[in-house]
């Protein structure tokens, strides 16, 4: 007769040698199990606060990068609160997305059909596919867009790069720069998240009077109004963000949407 | 009471005498990647010790009951999945240190010195001194990186917690401060600077040489 006892059961079981195949199966059962109940409680009791932390880190950087653009206080305060508005862009026409609102752009963004595959010679972020749909923030004055703010990512040199750029109503001059998300060699590249750095890009054109595309991170001291300074001793990650805002400002980046802007259709 | 001495021993020899990292050179790989700045080399630290005496404490208490067939993989399990927990935990209430700890924390799993601990120590004693033995080796973990993290956030960057110790060149003051510092290779210097220290202090810990090099016989022809 089998003992239905459960503690007689457990008595029985820690009894029997450790060697035992029976005892070992089950200690291992047992440890999986209650490290999974373990881990898996962890993660579903703290998500909600680490959901809200990443939340939290995006407006910050969002309202550091208002604050840094001159006049852009005024602006907003002259608009009247919530005057910047999020709004999903498809960067294929460059035209607000018709089906995808900020609330399902993650969905949305599941999807791999969403995303548009890049040649490697198109590729000059390192993306690989670059989705097609993007958050952005835009202000008008009136009915024109008079600032818009541009997220935008690329592959640096030691890891990922995730930042804003914000443009000013011409669509060619910038307004400003932030930095969300790096991982460069710190004291070198990890320097594109000061501010000084930051801050030389507010005025910097991008194209010319013909319409190319002139931005670049010089090696060494900007010359000209499309450039600016590389970081000294960080080759690599300047390189990078050049190639990264190139690819963003050129046509399979926001280059449809700039001309969406320009012939007054957005 | 013996006991109350060979407690006290239990928890002060990881100190200095067989210090982890110093002595017995292990979790090397993380001593060298948080330490660029005093805070990350403290929630490092401090979460290192935390899993550390945690899985002391449960590996001990099952320790009767862990088939040796497979010991590390239990051992590793509870390790693991405390680790989870801790990043988990970092990751809701210290978000910034976290993200600048990046991938460190998960791996602190591949800590040498918890595995060491968990296996030499915890597997064979009683929960109580396994946890302190495991306390004493977190806390000599601890020292070594609060050391290094300290000196060279101090030379890197002229601060200390973030705080601005040595006015700096840019902000007007007058301390170039050393890049070098903030790159691995100085953890390295300042490691072998420490080991050097410790063992020229305490000269029971030189090892004998393994290898005589063999005497020159004879003269070159």
């Amino acid at each position: 007769m089998a003992d239905l006892n459960p503690f007689s059961w457990w008595k029985g079981f820690l009894a029997l040698p450790n060697e035992s195949r029976t005892k070992t199966i089950v200690v291992a059962f047992l440890v999986a199990a209650v490290c999974a109940l373990a881990v898996n409680g962890a993660t579903v009791v703290l998500r909600p606060i680490q959901s809200a932390n990443r939340a939290h880190e995006q407006q910050v950087r969002l309202e550091a990068l208002i604050s840094a653009i001159p006049g852009m206080k005024d602006l907003i305060a002259d608009a009247g609160g919530d005057a910047l508005s999020a709004v999903v862009v498809n960067l294929e026409t460059g035209w607000a997305a018709k089906d995808v609102t900020p609330a399902t752009l993650e969905a949305a963004l599941q999807d791999p059909t969403n995303y548009t595959q890049l040649t490697p010679a198109e590729d000059t972020a390192g993306l690989g596919a670059r989705p097609d749909f993007v958050q952005i923030y835009i202000l008008r004055s009136g009915e024109e867009v008079s600032l818009a703010i541009l997220p935008f990512s690329g592959a640096g040199y030691q890891g990922p790069i995730q930042g804003m750029i914000a443009m000013h109503g011409d669509m060619n001059t910038i307004a400003g720069l932030a930095i969300t998300d790096q991982v460069e060699t710190p004291g070198l590249g990890g320097r594109i998240e000061e501010p000084a750095w930051q801050a030389q890009f507010a005025g910097v054109k991008v194209r010319d009077a013909n319409g190319e595309l002139r931005f670049a991170v010089q090696h060494g001291p900007a010359s000209n109004d499309y450039e600016v300074d590389g970081i000294t001793g960080a080759t690599k990650t300047s390189n990078a963000m050049s190639r990264i805002i190139r690819f963003w400002m050129g046509p399979n980046g926001y280059g449809k949407f700039f001309d969406a802007v320009q012939r007054g259709e957005f | 009471m013996a006991g109350k001495g060979l407690f006290w021993s239990t928890l002060s020899d990881p100190l200095i005498k067989q210090n982890p990292v110093l002595l017995q050179i292990l979790g090397l790989c993380s001593a060298l990647a948080v330490t660029t700045s005093l805070d990350t080399a403290i929630t490092m630290a401090a979460s290192l010790t935390v899993v550390l005496v945690l899985s002391a404490f449960f590996v001990s208490l099952i320790r009767h009951h862990i088939p040796d067939s497979i010991r590390l993989i239990v051992q590793i399990i509870i390790v693991a999945s405390l680790v989870i927990v801790i990043d988990q935990f970092l990751q809701a209430y210290f978000f910034d240190i976290s993200k600048r700890l990046s991938v460190y924390v998960s791996l602190i799993t591949t800590n040498c010195i918890v595995l060491g601990r968990t296996e030499s120590f915890s597997r064979s004693n009683p929960p109580l001194p396994s946890m302190l033995d495991a306390l004493g080796n977190g806390l000599g973990y601890s020292l070594v990186l609060i050391i290094i993290g300290g000196v060279r956030e101090l030379f890197g960057k002229g601060s200390l917690l973030g705080l601005q110790v040595l006015p700096t060149i840019d902000q007007g003051g007058w301390y170039t401060p050393m890049a070098l510092m903030l790159l691995a290779p100085s953890a390295f210097f300042l490691l072998g600077g420490l080991v050097w220290l410790v063992r020229s202090l305490n000269t029971y810990q030189i090892e004998p040489p393994e290898h005589q090099a063999p005497e020159k016989k004879e003269s070159r022809a």
